[in-house]
């Protein structure tokens, strides 16, 4: 409650990155206080607006994407309209590097403990062959999680998401035990002081999903609020193997982080992809493809060379 | 209790984190206990209404405790939840935002309903009873006597006992015990609902109604004939509740212990011929992995050996059925605790690199004294009560005595006639099938 009511400098603040973004090169933002040094220092090429008013050069690394100024719940619990977004998950180019996590819990202000997307190791039998395995929450078409909210906190959109409204969420954890793919996580306890202090002042929408109040739930949220941007979420853009697709199933068309858009229908259909557990009947909206014909004779061989391309991706480069 | 009221702010204040749950174990200690006072709750009902429906005469002194134990453990088992609620403080959001879809909205609703009707099933039986504390009672100076009165004169409604009261009384019981029935049913029922609408293994189980239910009611009458022994025991009510009375509920539970083995056969037996993936993974913790030890024992200690012991007219005398109740109360909670946690411990996605505490689960200090506390409440309450008011239907039992005795007077009359006709109709050996009865 506190926190909300901080809505003071450093909101102001990041209104004022948010027009000064449009002379950047798109919307970001300082993760850390830029010293004189890395000024100085920096090699990168990325111009942005500084806290006081003064235009830097920063290291991408240092940089942070700023979420989108919230929209109202109403819009929040619509949804897009005429979109069904979709994620493919190719397991053949995933090389277990979790990257994908990594830039989902900087979006989320996410402790470590804490994976909206999770790359499991999985071996479906003894004889088979292991594979790495991203795991976002699938937005079910069937949500099992939803039909059990008692408040409605938890809701399916038009276009797809399934959200929760954690002004809203009692904690009685009903979608938590009803969810077959431990998607979701409650918040035991109050966030840390250095989170709250980062989400300090920030507007909370579910497209954002921050800032988290304790004895509410949580989970992924296919990061609506940079689809709104015309931007990939955080995992797909965050993906160094470009094994993450994201893209509107009524476009047929899905897009990875290097900005390659292929027609989903295809991609699906070249390589046998299927959806995780679907005798469940849950009717994912994420997709996998096999690992056939993997492409990681050894995890960390590309990532320093593709860090650098870790930018956001336009999605309307269909 | 103030140390669990202690610790329960404590829990509020920094959140269900302090408890041992996790992401994964996200039910525990509080929701096994919610389903287990809820079992208990039960026993009331089975009690007072199947066997007043089935005109059981045996049943009049007992009644009222087995009511009592109703009213109290659905309060303290509707509770509960709400101290495993994340946000408390939100939960006027059930009315406000409410979905009538959720199975939880199905609990809330029916046991609201049992609640209430429940409470009128324990309070309209009183009515008389409080009309008699009231007469006799002797106003003295004391407040608490003075108390006492004012509250007995609230309570018995300006009972008179009129034939139209009396009437008006039957009634009422009439149609409450024909409607609290179908409502006990559904209230464990939607309790299994809240575990058996998800696709766990486990829980994804279409036996889970009746299985629940048939605990329930094998836990609920063992905690009557405890509580009827504990009663008959501190109030020397050895007059009015008999040996009989002992073996006739020893019987009952036995025959309860009987259907819930059954049930637990289907429970476990089925999925275990077939060993599919997400069961087998499941089954194979519980026959013979972490949970076996538990498991084992529960199935022989607390279903089979009861129904060994309660088999033999021996095992029915006070107290080893009393043992066996014990044995039975707390082997239905660890049972209710066997059914939520292991489950959650098997979920489709294999628990991979997570902090130790989220893959194992053992309530912590918390959960065990704000549960202990619930259960020091329940005793409380039955204490106050008891002090308060009669713990045996004064009436019914008066008119079971009378209906006793009339009926040993018509038996009387009856042999007196068939003598008669006998000597009238030498070949005419038809005996009026009433009479028997």
């Amino acid at each position: 409650m506190k926190e909300e009511n901080k809505s003071n400098r450093r909101n102001f603040l990041k209104l004022g990155l948010i027009t000064g973004g449009t002379i950047a090169t798109g919307a970001l933002v300082f993760e850390k206080v830029i010293s004189k040094n890395d000024v100085a220092t920096s090699t990168a090429d990325t111009i942005v607006c500084g806290p006081d008013g003064k235009v830097y050069k920063a290291d991408p690394m240092h940089l942070k994407e700023l979420h989108a100024p919230p929209v109202s719940m109403d819009e929040a619990r619509l949804g897009i309209e005429g979109k069904k977004f979709v994620m493919v998950i190719d397991e053949a180019k995933c090389d277990g590097c979790k990257k994908c996590t990594e830039a989902c819990q900087k979006m989320h202000y996410t402790e470590s403990d804490r994976e909206w997307i999770k790359v499991f190791k999985m071996k479906d039998a003894e004889t088979t062959s292991p594979y790495f395995f991203p795991k976002p929450c699938f937005h079910c078409d069937n949500p099992p999680c939803t039909k059990v909210c008692p408040v409605n906190a938890t809701f399916k959109r038009q276009d797809g998401i399934v959200l929760i409204d954690n002004t809203r969420c009692i904690g009685c954890r009903s979608c938590m035990v009803a969810c077959p793919y431990s998607t979701r996580f409650f918040n035991w306890s109050e966030p840390s002081v250095q989170q709250s202090q980062e989400v300090a002042g920030m507007q909370y929408s579910p497209e954002q999903s921050i800032p988290r109040k304790m004895g509410t739930v949580e989970k992924c949220d296919f990061c609506p609020d940079m689809i709104r941007q015309g931007k990939l979420p955080a995992c797909v853009s965050g993906c160094p193997m470009d094994a993450l697709y994201f893209g509107d199933q009524n476009e047929d068309a899905v897009t990875n982080s290097s900005g390659l858009t292929v027609k989903l229908s295809h991609l699906l259909e070249d390589n046998a992809g299927y959806r995780h557990l679907e005798e469940l009947g849950t009717e994912p909206r994420v997709y996998y493809l096999p690992p056939k014909n993997r492409k990681y004779p050894k995890p960390d061989l590309n990532h320093n060379e593709d860090e650098k391309e870790k930018g956001v991706k336009p999605m309307d480069m269909i | 209790m103030s140390w669990a009221l202690f610790c329960y702010i404590h829990q509020l204040r920094n959140g269900l984190g302090v408890t041992a749950m996790r992401n994964y174990v996200s039910w525990g200690l509080y929701i096994s206990t919610f389903v287990f006072f809820i079992g208990i709750s039960h026993s009331g009902t089975l009690v007072s209404a199947i066997l007043r429906i089935s005109k059981q005469e045996w049943r009049r002194p007992i009644t009222r405790s087995a009511e009592l134990l109703t009213f109290v453990s659905l309060l303290f088992g509707g509770i509960m939840p709400i101290i495993d609620l994340g946000r408390p403080d939100r939960i006027a959001n059930l009315v406000i935002f409410g979905r009538v879809q959720s199975p939880l909205m199905w609990d809330i609703i029916s046991i609201c309903t049992y609640f209430c009707g429940s409470t009128m099933f324990l309070f309209l039986p009183m009515i008389p009873d409080m009309a008699l504390c009231r007469d006799r009672s002797i106003v003295t100076n004391t407040r608490f006597e003075k108390f006492k009165k004012w509250l007995y004169t609230k309570m018995a409604l300006g009972w008179t006992g009129t034939k139209s009261q009396w009437h008006r009384l039957e009634n009422t019981m009439n149609i409450m015990t024909i409607v609290i029935i179908p409502v006990a049913v559904s209230v464990h029922t939607v309790v299994s609902y809240i575990f058996a609408m998800t696709l766990r293994p486990g829980w994804n189980s279409t036996v889970f109604g009746p299985y629940f239910v048939a605990g329930a009611l094998y836990s609920g009458s063992a905690g009557v004939i405890l509580g009827m022994a504990a009663f008959r025991k501190l109030y020397h009510l050895e007059k009015y509740i008999t040996l009989k009375h002992f073996d006739l509920m020893g019987r009952l539970v036995l025959a309860l212990t009987l259907i819930y083995a059954y049930l637990n056969l289907n429970e476990y037996w089925i999925p275990a011929y077939k060993m599919a993936t997400g069961e087998g993974h499941l089954l194979k913790d519980l026959f013979y992995g972490d949970y076996s030890k538990i498991f084992w024992t529960l199935q022989f200690g607390s279903v089979l050996l009861p129904i060994a012991i309660m088999s033999f007219p021996k095992g029915r005398t006070p107290l080893l059925l009393n043992i066996t109740c014990v044995i039975i109360v707390i082997g239905a909670w660890v049972k209710r605790y066997i059914i939520v946690v292991p489950t959650l411990l098997h979920p489709f996605m294999p628990i991979q690199e997570v902090p130790n505490d989220w893959s194992h689960y053992f309530p912590n200090w918390v959960e065990f004294s704000i549960t202990a506390g619930c259960l020091a409440g329940i005793f409380l309450v039955i204490t106050l009560f008891a002090k308060m008011f009669p713990m045996m239907a004064v009436w019914e039992v008066e008119e079971g005595v009378q209906i006793e005795h009339d009926r040993l007077v018509a038996i009387e009359i009856r042999k007196k006639r068939e003598a008669e006709e006998e000597a009238k109709l030498f070949d005419h050996s038809e005996v009026p099938q009433e009479a028997i009865n």
